[in-house]
């Protein structure tokens, strides 16, 4: 069958339309994808306010700034750079890791790390060679280091030392 | 008129501290027992004082006298009478006064005490107890008086803050400021010891109880905190990591570390001078916390208003640092301990463990509130230390100090075998990787959370285990009926017992928090009337906003959604945002539908001015959040039983009493 | 208790005076390097928190101070001479008026339309510099060509102008003279008399 002129191209046109359309518009950015990049920011005159969740006027307008850019196709790292550039570093929910600014990455982590590595070496000396067993250590004389007399501190250390003793549990 | 009454009361309690202070000073100098009675007398007097300063700042917030410049600044006429008397606590001189007054009855209650196994003690204790009140009493007469009176008087007040009008708004202050001034008498004893040199276990004991009792406080203020954060706040968490929380929050960990520290002391006479330490340390960091928040050094949303008392609090703080640091230097010799640790497999070890990783917390919480004034100095710039730093590093140390929590009551004291650890945990252990296991084949692939359930599950297992074994063992032993086991179990052994409590609050608290950090959902969205919306297993139906007038100044904004679970009608909701025209604040108040598996949680987020169906609505599915309040009433009740005083504790001091009062010649007598 | 009494000698009474003596005290007095380290991290940190607060409590620059120096990159077709990026030290010699301002603040617009005719007023020898504070570069673009301004605007990058001078909010406007010297700072707009008045001023010297 012949198609006439006219229809192929209508058909031509449309489907030309249809190919053109994908590149021009596109879907609306969702609250969700501004949401997702906003809570990764703080709002930068309002004090440690994430941005997703602010009330302010300014912070509607910067969270409009972020759907733009969505819409452009910006990724959320581009647009975290943009305000950082913007605003300063502080807007950023972390310094970035780089400069003087390493520090809040490696610190934590090395404290942990050089902190177990003491704390290991402060209980093996804590441990001593010989076994030291609960009755020696109950029945052991209380003498002061320098020989005195006892006193009353020492007469209240050793009836709590008796009655720790007693009741074991 | 009451107003200068007001001002006479606070000036008479700063002379009677510094009356205290020097007559202690004198009489501990000159070994004069009348001069220390006398300036404990003088303490104790403080308290009336405040306690009048205080009732007189609430009728002139109530009379509306727009005179004194602390009235006007945080009333209106308007104000209902209920958050009129919390406004004692609303703005920045108000909330001193109080402090100052609880500061008062804890020192006025640790003077009243019973003294006499601790008689030298009293003029130390006496010292540092006034150091500290002169100072905020100083800062309240001279600096943030709230008794100033305005020039000209204005017809008409300013109005409470609105965050602060909210019923658990008013309750959490008071809350942290009981734990925050109650650590101050742990300091004041310890400090005491160190001073007079007595440093038996009589310190210790006393420091125990009174640590003990501000950190319940502390903990319900905490908890409280994230609630209202929660429920008002309107952001769909409760904790943010702001340097205000972590200011609450670095005090609670030195205490928890120090209750548990103090154990090993009381037990096996080991680490003195760690524990001293810890004391000094919990109050110098509700110190440093105090001045954080104040000052405005690092911002946050709970800043006050900046004055004169930044360098004021500074100043303190260099004082006592200095000072703690000094006496605790200069005695080291006489805290060495005579013990030693026999096995790393014991409670000791445990407990050590335990102080580690929460020193670990404590480190990385304090340089991540600190870090940005470091930052700022070094590269000029501001930064921001946020949540992503603290679940980075602070998650996996509770996760491992969760696990020690479960595993160490099955430790000995001196040794335990490894054999029996081992036996002990083998099928708590494969309990719960079955459950793991059951979760992971329900769809949940998350490994963090799935490894969180593992040892959440793992040591509630072990410590329920713990009661049953007590139960079962008293059974057997007595003949004893489950229920009046386990009761006489708890009762005989409060402070045991009482902890595994609270160690099964925090086990189903960090249950709740992994289901709620987790596996949050959430999303946002322009609704029009009619709309529907799901999230889960939830769906949502928008039905219309309405605007209407509330009381004081306040225009309220409401959406009414209708919520259906599995497609069942549940009921509706109703959102809401309030805007007090005066300050120009909005607050947003959610509201939610609450089960034990989760929350339905739904927020007003924007509206048309002219239209009465369109909004935006954000709509948060919490799963497991229930589970973190129930777990904080667990944690609350296990902190009342363990608080209870021990049997054992009796015993020593009345033995040391009789043994006293058959031994002293009535020459030196000791009386009250 | 019988048993306690036996075990142990009778009790003696303490003065409860004085504080008591240290044990004895260590045979070798070399330098404690704990010690040491302990005050070093102690005194250090408080001088972390007291440059803090000195920071916190900066006071700003104040009339009769220099002007703080600053960078300035110029919104497209907002630039000075043709530059599309100019120091303050570029302009020694003239008279400036610096506004900080921001398209979200209510009350910056009461002085845009006054700020905008006397910049076409005075001729090279006044430079009016506008700065946006905390703004949105689509909504700042919007503003200024709302209210038909043509002086020179550049963003606050990282806030680093701002910071500079310690502004308290916007709108802020910082007179500076020919010298470089702040004349005069004024929080809230600007108002037609002080604006002619003070520029007057500073032509004149």
């Amino acid at each position: 069958m012949r198609i006439p002129l006219k229809t192929t191209l209508l058909l031509a046109t449309l489907l030309l339309l249809l190919l053109a359309l994908p590149a021009g518009a596109q879907e609306p950015v969702s609250d969700d994808e501004v949401n997702e990049v906003a809570k990764e920011l703080y709002c930068p005159v309002c004090e440690n306010t994430p941005l997703d969740v602010c009330p302010t006027q300014a912070c509607q307008d910067w969270r409009a700034v972020i759907r733009t850019q969505l819409a452009e196709g910006r990724s959320a790292a581009e647009i975290k750079d943009y305000f950082a550039l913007q605003y300063g570093d502080r807007v950023l929910a972390e310094p970035p890791a780089r400069g003087f600014n390493l520090l809040v990455w490696v610190l934590p982590v090395g404290a942990v790390i050089v902190g177990g590595f003491f704390f290991v070496t402060f209980m093996r000396r804590l441990q001593q060679r010989t076994q030291v067993t609960p009755e020696q250590i109950a029945t052991a004389p209380a003498t002061s280091p320098n020989g005195q007399t006892l006193t009353q501190d020492d007469y209240v250390s050793r009836v709590e030392q008796e009655l720790r003793d007693q009741s074991k549990s | 008129m009451l107003a200068d009454i007001g001002f006479i009361t606070i000036l008479l309690a700063l002379i009677a501290a510094v009356y205290a202070a020097v007559a202690a000073s004198y009489g501990a100098h000159r070994g004069d027992q009348r001069w220390v009675t006398s300036a404990r007398n003088a303490t104790i007097a403080i308290f009336p004082l405040t306690v009048l300063a205080c009732g007189l700042i609430i009728v002139l917030l109530l009379q509306n006298d727009f005179s004194v410049e602390y009235v006007w600044r945080v009333t209106s006429r308007e104000t209902p009478i209920y958050l009129k008397i919390s406004a004692l606590w609303g703005g920045q001189a108000g909330s001193l006064l109080f402090w100052n007054m609880i500061l008062a009855a804890f020192t006025a209650a640790a003077m009243l005490r019973k003294w006499d196994d601790q008689r030298d003690l009293m003029p130390y204790a006496l010292i540092i107890a006034s150091i500290t009140q002169i100072f905020f009493l100083l800062l309240t007469v001279f600096v943030e008086n709230p008794f100033a009176r305005l020039d000209i008087i204005p017809p008409e007040g300013n109005g409470l803050n609105p965050l602060l009008r909210h019923p658990g708004m008013i309750i959490h202050p008071p809350m942290l400021y009981l734990g925050f001034t109650g650590f101050t008498i742990p300091y004041v004893f310890a400090m005491a010891a160190l001073i007079s040199g007595r440093l038996d276990d009589a310190w210790i004991r006393t420091t125990r109880r009174w640590t003990l009792a501000a950190w319940l406080f502390l903990s319900l203020g905490l908890i409280l905190g994230g609630r209202w954060a929660y429920d008002v706040l309107g952001w769909g968490g409760y904790w943010a990591w702001d340097p205000v929380e972590n200011a609450s929050f670095l005090p609670w960990l030195a205490g928890t570390a120090f209750l548990h520290s103090v154990m090993i002391q009381e037990k096996r006479n080991m680490f003195k001078m760690w524990n001293m330490i810890l004391i000094i340390l919990t109050y110098l960091l509700v110190v440093w916390g105090t001045f954080i928040v104040r000052s405005g050094v690092i911002s946050s949303v709970h800043s006050f208003a900046q004055s004169a008392i930044g360098p004021l609090f500074f100043g303190f703080l260099a004082i006592m640092l200095v000072f703690s640091i000094a006496w605790l230097l200069y005695r080291r010799d006489q805290l060495s301990s005579p013990n030693h640790l026999q096995s790393v497999f014991s409670r000791e070890g445990a407990f050590l463990a335990n102080n580690f990783v929460i020193m670990g917390i404590l480190f990385a919480t304090f340089l991540g509130t600190n870090y940005p004034i470091l930052s700022e100095l070094v590269t000029g710039e501001k930064i921001t230390v946020g949540p992503p730093y603290y679940d980075r590093v602070n998650g996996p140390l509770f996760a491992v100090l969760l696990l020690l929590m479960g595993v160490a009551p099955l430790m000995m004291w001196y040794k335990t075998s490894l054999q029996r650890i081992g036996r002990a945990i083998l099928w708590p252990a494969i309990a719960a990787t079955l459950f793991v296991v059951l979760l992971f084949v329900l769809g949940i692939d998350s490994a963090g959370a799935l490894l969180g359930v593992w040892i959440v599950t793992f040591s509630a297992i072990l410590t329920l285990l713990e009661f049953w074994k007590g139960t079962r063992a008293r059974m057997r032993g007595r003949g004893e009926m489950p229920w009046t086991a386990f009761g006489r179990l708890i009762g005989r052994n409060r402070r045991r017992y009482g902890g595994y409590w609270i160690h099964m609050g925090v086990l189903v608290m960090a249950f709740g928090v992994v289901g709620s950090t987790f596996f949050q959902q959430e999303t946002q969205l322009r609704m029009e009337t009619g709309d529907v919306v799901s999230l889960g297993d939830y769906t949502m139906t928008f039905e219309g906003v309405t605007r209407y007038p509330g009381p004081d100044d306040l225009i309220i904004t409401e959406a009414n959604v209708a919520v259906y679970d599995n497609g069942e009608y549940i009921r509706n909701l109703q959102p809401r945002t309030e805007l007090y025209t005066r300050s120009g604040q909005p607050m947003t108040i959610p509201k939610a539908r609450s089960t034990i598996a989760e929350d339905f949680y739904v927020l007003l987020v924007n509206w048309e001015e002219t239209s009465e169906s369109v909004a935006t609505l954000r709509l948060y599915l919490n799963p497991l959040i229930n589970w973190v309040w129930a777990g904080g009433v667990i944690f609350i009740i296990g902190t009342l039983i363990a608080a209870w005083p021990d049997p054992q504790d009796v015993r020593v001091s009345k033995a040391v009493r009789a043994q006293r009062h058959s031994n002293i010649s009535p020459a030196g007598a000791v009386g009250d | 208790m019988s048993e306690l009494d036996q075990t142990l000698p009778p009790l003696q009474t303490d003065k409860p005076a004085a504080p008591a003596e240290p044990a004895a005290p260590p045979a070798k007095k070399g330098i404690r390097w704990t010690h040491v380290a302990i005050w070093a991290l102690a005194i250090g940190f408080l001088g972390l928190l007291g440059w803090g607060l000195v920071n916190v409590n900066a006071p700003r620059p104040e009339a009769g101070q220099a002007a703080p120096d600053f960078e300035m990159a110029f919104f497209d077709g907002y630039d000075w001479e043709g530059r599309s990026v100019a120091n303050l030290t570029d302009l020694e010699g003239k008279v400036v008026v610096l506004n900080f301002w921001a398209s979200w603040c209510v009350e910056c617009r009461l002085e845009a339309d006054l700020l905008e005719q006397a910049s076409r007023q005075y001729g090279d020898e006044v430079v009016f510099l506008g700065v946006a504070y905390v703004d949105a570069e689509p909504n700042s673009l919007e503003y200024l060509a709302e209210y038909g301004i043509t002086y020179p605007n550049a963003p606050d990058l990282r806030s680093a102008i701002s910071d500079k001078y310690e502004i308290t909010g916007v709108p802020e406007t910082f007179f500076i003279g020919k010298d470089g010297t702040i004349a005069q700072v004024v929080i809230g707009p600007v108002n037609e008399a002080t604006l002619h008045g003070q520029i007057g001023n500073l032509l004149s010297q």
